[in-house]
């Protein structure tokens, strides 16, 4: 297929265009708005089927989607930092009701001060709400995330919804070359979409949302513990399938030149990109450095991620997101996984990029500088203006 | 229409097995306005007293598909189910004729929900929502909501030596739904069910939204004895503060007893009957607060003659 030229949330409308999905709900924000904006185009010149619903919020998006989902219909979104905070009751909604709703979210940081750019608070604060979190790094891993988590949301093992992220203005805005797959390995991909006792099913009614009272509900969360302790052998599978089809290698981490490595830094999205060209700058004026990218965040890849950090002298985890009183979230995990590995390298937290602060080259070095000289402390701020 | 004879052999879609109270009008509104269809329906219900009561798990008393998601979207979600019925019909995934209604309290038609319900209407979704008016959250225990009456006494607006209740009047919200220029909306209560049917079979075969709010005496939160229910929704048209009418492509028109009140055929009853029935208005009837009782007398009369003229346009 011919690579195009395409900024992230084209590429994300390209995918949708090519699943074709039954309903799609949205409401614009920036820096997802061009995801909708391109969607549009293709429902107004015929080129999907889709039922496209103009929402008047995002929460009712999430509602419309829980809804359609429900009737029986394959159904998507995607917001962004405030339009994700304000669906944030209906996200665990969507969840516990076992709904396979997709949708992207162009990570932006959140209200207050109000801001536009890129952090990962957002998806943070759903970090808990039961959606699968994937992070692309870059255009083409954005679209191919896309494509592949209505596999991973659908699997009769999972159906779990999916959250697709990407990095605000860094990669929703940012054009780059793009390898589609055609309509129809999409297609075959994808597959027809199977729904559970849905609702317009009028000859065998089903109830979704009743009230469940301590009797029950405890039960009913376990349930949906145990579907998220699927979702990673389901995502390996999916993976592999997609390799198989575009001879694109995925997996719930990337080690970049760790093997060696003394010193090691992990981060989410983009800057994972980033951390690779210093990791080869480094690298050439000798220094035994190397990077972990996390693309699955929700499930967690605890056992991955501790195999990967094992035998290291320093780990820098790299959160875009504070958690205020505590440390930042990824690093709790990072520190979890270590933990429960009985692996103790010296693990440190760098919180950054706040607000779509740039994260250049010249301050990623600075993080590999300080593990190397122990000057790190347990959690630092890069590149704060004190 | 159907008649009442016919009625009684329908198969009913919510069962008398839910725990709603004794006196409560709102299992009785949802069944008279499920009669206004004979075609299959898909029921959204918003949180609230009717969903709790009618869907406690593992138990049902539903024998249509039905979905709560929460309290302030039931016409979104609604309108989420009516847009997937749209292209799964369109593909040739379903070939019912499909109804679709959403059951929300007065907090999640007037207050919460207004928004999710504007936006809907606005869009055009095919849906008859229906809003079950008790005045008040009564779910959790009585509070004052967009709905509650000039005067009411509630939990979070209660009557005391300096303040007598709500010093509010409620939202027009059936005029606000109007104002939307939908297909379809009413007023109705449940003591005329063939009103009520009738503006059900409307709603359901209106061409794009419609909309009911429905008067539904609460014996708890309104204090008045449970077989009360019926007769003091009677009251409620009688006295004219909740008048029976509908807009219908941009006309407005009184029906039932209202209508027979705005032709002089029937007599218009003071609305201190209506205070001296129930117990949320009890100290109303201290002639300390004698100028709040006028007031409301005189707010009801307003809005009547405003409806009048307003059907005779």
């Amino acid at each position: 297929m011919k690579r195009l030229a395409v900024n992230g949330d084209q590429a994300i409308a390209l995918s949708w265009k090519q699943i074709n999905p039954d309903v799609c709900a949205s409401y614009p924000i920036t820096p997802q708005t061009i995801i909708v904006e391109a969607f549009s185009d293709y429902v107004a010149d015929g080129e999907v089927d889709t039922e496209y619903v103009c929402s008047e919020s995002e929460h009712s998006s999430m509602s419309i989607c829980i809804g359609a989902s429900a009737a029986g219909a394959r159904a998507v979104t995607a917001t962004a930092s405030a339009g994700l905070a304000f669906m944030w009751e209906m996200l665990y909604i969507a969840a516990s009701m076992r709904l396979p709703v997709v949708m992207t979210v162009a990570n932006r940081a959140l209200s207050g001060p109000i801001n536009i750019h890129c952090d990962h608070s957002d998806a943070m604060g759903a970090r808990d709400s039961g959606w699968v979190q994937l992070f692309a790094e870059n255009v083409q891993e954005a679209y191919d995330n896309s494509i592949m988590s209505f596999r991973i949301a659908e699997h009769m093992d999972v159906r779990l919804p999916v959250m697709n992220c990407l990095d605000g203005f860094i990669v929703t805005h940012a054009i780059e070359s793009l390898t589609p797959m055609t309509d129809e390995q999409v297609k075959k991909f994808v597959g027809e979409y199977k729904a559970v006792h849905p609702l317009l099913d009028t000859k065998e009614p089903h109830a979704f949302g009743p009230f469940d009272m301590p009797e029950y509900y405890y039960e009913h969360k376990y349930q949906q513990a145990m579907a998220m302790n699927n979702v990673l052998p389901v995502i390996k599978e999916v993976s592999q399938e997609f390799e198989k089809v575009t001879g694109r290698h995925y997996d719930f981490i990337e080690t970049y030149r760790t093997e060696d490595a003394d010193y090691v830094a992990i981060a989410m999205g983009s800057t994972a990109g980033t951390m690779k060209a210093v990791v080869d700058d480094l690298r050439k004026e000798g220094h035994k450095v190397g990077c972990i990218k996390l693309r699955v965040f929700r499930p967690f890849p605890y056992q991955d991620v501790a195999k990967a950090t094992e035998g290291k002298k320093a780990v820098a985890v790299m959160d875009r997101a504070i958690s205020f009183g505590a440390s930042g979230p990824l690093f709790a995990d990072i520190r979890s996984a270590e933990f429960e590995n009985r692996i103790h390298p010296r693990t440190v937290n760098y919180v950054y990029g706040l607000g779509g602060r740039d994260v250049g080259v010249e301050d990623l070095k600075t993080v590999f500088k300080q593990l190397e000289s122990g000057s790190a402390k347990t959690i630092n701020y890069l590149g704060v203006k004190q | 229409m159907i008649s009442i004879k016919e009625m009684a052999d329908v198969p009913v879609k919510l069962t008398e097995g839910h725990r709603l109270c004794a006196g409560c009008a709102e299992p009785i509104i949802a069944k008279q306005v499920l009669l206004g269809t004979d075609k299959p329906v898909v029921v959204s219900n918003a949180t609230g007293c009717f969903e709790v009561s009618t869907s406690g798990y593992p138990y049902n008393a539903w024998n249509v598909p039905w979905i709560h998601s929460a309290f302030e979207n039931a016409a979104a979600t609604i309108s989420g189910v009516e847009s997937a019925y749209r292209v799964l019909k369109r593909k040739g995934k379903v070939q019912d004729d499909i109804r679709f209604v959403a059951f929300a309290g007065d907090g999640a038609t007037y207050d919460i929900g207004f928004q999710a319900l504007s936006g809907a209407i606005e869009r055009g979704h095919q849906f008859l929502f229906v809003c079950l008016n008790n005045e008040a959250y009564m779910n959790t225990g009585i509070q004052r909501s967009g709905a509650t009456s000039k005067g009411a006494a509630t939990t979070t607006c209660p009557s005391g030596t300096c303040i007598p209740g709500k010093r509010e009047f409620p939202k027009d919200i059936t005029k606000i739904i109007a104002a939307h220029d939908l297909p379809y909306a009413a007023q109705a209560s449940p003591h005329n069910w063939k009103d009520l049917i009738e503006k059900s079979a409307k709603g359901f075969e209106a061409n794009g939204p419609a909309f009911i709010n429905v008067i539904s005496p609460c014996p708890r939160g309104w204090r008045h004895e449970s077989a009360m229910t019926i007769e003091i929704a009677k009251l409620a048209v009688e006295t004219c503060l909740w008048p029976l009418y509908e807009f219908q492509d941009g006309k407005w028109k009184i029906t039932g007893e209202s209508k027979r009140i705005a032709e002089g055929t029937k007599e218009k009853r003071p609305i201190q009957d209506w205070i001296k029935s129930q117990g949320r208005f009890k100290h109303l009837l201290d002639p300390k607060w004698k100028n709040l009782a006028d007031e409301f007398q005189e707010n009801v009369d307003k809005k009547w003659e405003e409806l009048i003229k307003l059907s005779k346009q």
